[in-house]
């Protein structure tokens, strides 16, 4: 089970993912050597799963953004495995998720400018099985993503 | 910056593992270790490699439900938005704000203990926020992330 410590460790973790062990520790209120454990055991348990970078995308270039809501045909069997795995054929893809509601699965596309986002949402979203219907949600600004749970 | 193949491959590897070193990230790629380290520089100074995100699992830290609002703002104007945006990022429980067109104003990410903790979050927090007008809401049930186009 997770103590104060832990959760002290892991909210300071999220905050600055870049800290070192000593730099953590001294945050956390406890000695260095007793949060590298905790963080050890953390990553033992799997409840601390790794680090990823984060890439800007518009730093290289992508400056859409576009969030597409999508229905899917039910009444085929086996639609969610098969729209899920054509779109994860599509590069500009960064995101696929499943829902319980009125939407089925969204994706998260980018593209570098509008014709660019035309030319991948003709050629390829639509071309993905199973589609009954589908909303798009651009991006104007993200205001806050990082993610972190409320420890 | 135009990248090149060594690059995206960095991307790639740091992407999946961001706690490697210039050292191990060169050795995968075949790359050594100062020239891999001038890459990595180079692509922090760019603002492309923008930070890193710790990965924790949220179910086994009590956070069972994640949930997406579709928001609608029901009056608008500069100010109305500032408040609206003001007030939505201080929920400790949002995640992601994000300003869209199209069928809603906002979409927003939840993260809640479960099913009656989120319906605590949206009386309370959510649907009293200054501003706002039709919610819809839809519960996570998988959530996959893509390398994107490196």
């Amino acid at each position: 089970m997770l103590d104060d410590t832990d959760r002290r460790l892991l909210r300071q973790l999220q905050a600055e993912p870049t800290l070192t062990a000593a730099e953590l520790a001294q945050r956390a209120g406890v000695s260095a050597l007793k949060a590298t454990r905790r963080l050890g055991r953390l990553q033992e348990q799997g409840i601390l799963k790794g680090q990823h970078a984060v890439i800007d995308w518009a730093a290289l270039g992508y400056a859409v953004g576009v969030s597409l809501r999508i229905t899917l045909d039910k009444t085929q069997a086996r639609a969610f495995d098969e729209f899920m795995e054509a779109a994860r054929g599509i590069a500009e893809v960064t995101e696929i998720q499943t829902f319980l509601g009125r939407v089925d699965v969204r994706l998260s596309v980018i593209a570098r400018d509008m014709p660019h986002y035309q030319q991948i949402y003709r050629g390829q979203i639509l071309a993905l099985p199973h589609i009954a219907d589908i909303e798009a949600l651009m991006t104007v600004a993200t205001l806050l993503n990082d993610e972190s749970l409320p420890l | 910056m135009t990248l090149d193949d060594m690059d995206r491959a960095i991307l790639a590897a740091l992407q999946r593992d961001a706690t490697q070193t210039a050292a191990a990230v060169g050795g995968r790629i075949g790359l050594s270790q100062p020239a891999t380290w001038r890459r990595i520089k180079r692509l922090r100074e760019a603002g492309i490699l923008a930070g890193q995100r710790v990965s924790l699992d949220a179910q086994a830290l009590g956070f069972g439900v994640t949930v997406f609002l579709g928001v609608k703002l029901a009056t608008k104007g500069r100010v109305s938005l500032d408040d609206f945006e003001r007030a939505v990022t201080a929920i400790p429980e949002v995640q992601l704000v994000e300003h869209v067109l199209g069928l809603y104003d906002y979409r927003i990410r939840v993260v809640a203990r479960d099913l009656a903790d989120f319906e605590r979050v949206l009386r309370r927090r959510v649907m009293t926020l200054p501003g706002v007008g039709d919610v819809e809401a839809n519960v996570l049930l998988s959530d996959e992330r893509r390398p994107g186009p490196i």
